[in-house]
């Protein structure tokens, strides 16, 4: 088995208040792997360890290991920049950022190559491929220059999903990514996910159960900050070998 | 259902209804004094700018010599020239200065630092101008006499400098609201995506801020135009064509704080010092309007 992201003893402090307990976990590679768990008890913390943009907020200390596509990425020599290439991110809020749609599906690859580097041409065939894959071609085709941040909600997060592609990741993070969206934007959504997966290994966080039942393969319980059960997705919900596991797919936390 | 009822203004009690005209009458008052000034201003003037003034020898002649005997002459031309040659100058120093203090603020501080800093601009912002113009008499004049090997301190460069230092708190303090207002999911989505730091000031925070920051520097510039005691202490208020940043001039704010005092009340040279009033009051009437509009602008996004 391959594993995209192997995690060792991993402990996290926001401050005094230990928000991850040791965490291990190995999400195997080009498939779709949910984390599930009450509000608080940590998954977004876990999944932004894995791109390190947890480190945006200054009181965040971290002990243990995580290696990302074999490497460990609390390494001194890794560059944030290329793991970041590496391991996209979509937030629960789609945000993109206030340019044009062009310009959204760009800004990536910008940032990663030399001042104008990118051929018209070139740019306008890595845009067309993006929207493509994301099935906003056609609906935004003739909207390129508008502003992202004035299409639907739903647009907006595929747009988010689709100015990671450019880049080529191996890992995309989701983060409660339809939680923002109506349920033909979930749907949509998902679609997507289920499509890309094979491509590019996804983490995504929900709250959705029965999300979590559509999409993943495998699924992650997490409680207070400690990994309770990690198994196939199915039998985690028919058959949850913990009680905590139990009480949550039944419910019972609310 | 009585008691729900919006209260009607006639049973509001006798001392709530006294408080709520005050508060009115403070309103109305700002709108009233400023088009009071505006009419005062323009009535002083508005006698010669019609009948008399030779509006196009006032806007491009050079020879200002309103106290000759034989020969008067009102051409404001070089002073303009002053005016925005030193503010020029000025924001050529001060929008670097300003815009660079305010992202080092807004993304680099840590929170006590930037306190700090907050209370170090409002400080600058709060120095009298008098106190400027004296150090611009003093200490720059020597600085420059030494530093450029010339034969006096008192000039454009002398001026602007007392000017970037005015502004350069006023250019911070809307420029870091600015850089503020950007969401901060905006750095965190270019931040995932890779970016340095310093890609996301100029490719997010930069452009996603651009309104404010032009607000904040035409501010500045209003600032600058309007100033007039450190410029009449620091420029050498000499009526000059500059040449350049050595060059003495005289400004159009300094020339009416100058000459106003030894004028007889209601003469062409009084009349003409106001319609100096309106041209100036103009300037930076137009300036203002354009930062506010960029403002609005913002506010509608
Ligand atoms: N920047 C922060 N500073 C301090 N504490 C934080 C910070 N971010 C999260 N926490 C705390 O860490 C714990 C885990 O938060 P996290 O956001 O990972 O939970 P979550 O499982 O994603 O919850 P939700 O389902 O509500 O999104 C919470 O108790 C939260 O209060
Ligand atoms: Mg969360």
């Amino acid at each position: 088995m391959n594993y995209s992201i192997e995690a060792e003893n991993l402990n996290l402090w926001y401050g005094d208040f230990q928000a991850l307990i040791d965490v291990n976990v190995k999400i195997p590679h080009g498939q779709i792997t949910s984390l599930i768990g009450p509000s608080g008890c940590g998954k977004s913390t876990l999944l932004r360890c894995f791109n390190r943009v947890n480190e945006r907020y200054g009181n965040v200390t971290t002990e243990g290991k995580i290696e990302v596509l074999g490497k460990n990425i609390y390494d001194t020599d890794v560059s944030l920049p290329e793991l970041r290439k590496a391991v996209g991110m979509v937030f629960q809020r789609p945000n993109p950022l206030p340019i044009s749609v062009y310009e959204n599906i760009l800004f990536g690859l910008r940032i990663h190559s030399p001042m104008r580097s990118i051929t018209k041409a070139d740019a306008d065939a890595i845009v067309e491929e993006a929207l493509k894959s994301v099935f906003l071609w056609t609906d935004l085709k003739d909207k390129l220059k508008a502003r992202a941040t004035s299409l639907q909600l739903e647009q907006q997060q595929k747009l988010c999903i689709a100015r990671l592609l450019p880049l080529k990741p191996k890992i995309i993070l989701m983060d409660e990514p339809c939680s923002a969206l109506d349920a033909k934007g979930t749907r949509a959504v998902e679609e997507l996910m289920e499509i890309l997966a094979g491509t590019y290994t996804f983490v995504i966080v929900t709250h959705n159960m029965a999300q979590a039942r559509r999409v993943s393969k495998e699924c992650i319980f997490m409680f207070l900050g400690e990994l309770i059960e990690h198994r196939e997705t199915q039998s985690l919900f028919t058959d949850p070998q913990h009680e905590k596991t139990s009480d949550y797919v039944h419910m019972r936390y609310g | 259902m009585n008691i729900l009822r919006k209260k009607s203004k006639a049973n509001l009690p006798f001392s709530e209804r006294v408080i709520e005209l005050f508060i009115r009458l403070c309103g109305i008052s700002c709108i009233i004094f400023v088009f009071g000034i505006f009419f005062f201003v323009f009535r002083e003037g508005a006698g010669f700018l019609f009948n008399g003034l030779n509006l196009t020898e006032f806007l491009t002649s050079v020879e200002w010599q309103p106290t000759s005997l034989n020969n008067k002459r009102y051409g404001a031309f070089a002073l303009i020239v002053g005016t925005f040659s030193v503010t020029t100058l000025a924001m050529c120093m001060a929008v670097p200065f300003g815009l660079g203090a305010a992202i080092f603020v807004s993304e680099f501080c840590s929170p006590k630092l930037r306190e700090t800093f907050k209370i170090i601009i409002e400080l600058l912002a709060a120095i009298p101008s008098v106190v400027w113009g004296f150090i611009g008499l003093t200490l720059m004049n020597q600085l420059i006499i030494q530093v450029f090997n010339a034969p006096i301190g008192l000039t454009m460069l002398n001026g602007s400098i007392m000017l970037a230092l005015m502004s350069v708190p006023i250019i911070v303090s809307i420029a870091e609201d600015a850089l503020k207002a950007v969401p901060d999911s905006y750095r965190e989505a270019a931040e995932a995506l890779g970016a340095t730091r310093w890609q996301v000031i100029y490719r997010v925070l930069l452009p996603a801020a651009k309104n404010g920051l032009l607000a904040a520097v035409l501010l500045g510039a209003a600032r600058s135009i309007g100033e007039t005691m450190a410029v009449l202490m620091a420029t050498g208020h000499s009526v000059n064509i500059p040449s350049g940043p050595l060059s003495w001039i005289r400004t159009l704010t300094a020339t009416i704080a100058a000459e106003l005092g030894e004028v007889a009340r209601g003469d062409e040279h009084y009349q003409v010092l106001f319609i100096i009033g309106i041209l100036l009051f103009t300037i930076t009437f137009v300036v203002n309007l354009i930062a506010d509009l960029v403002i609005k602008g913002i506010r509608q996004e």
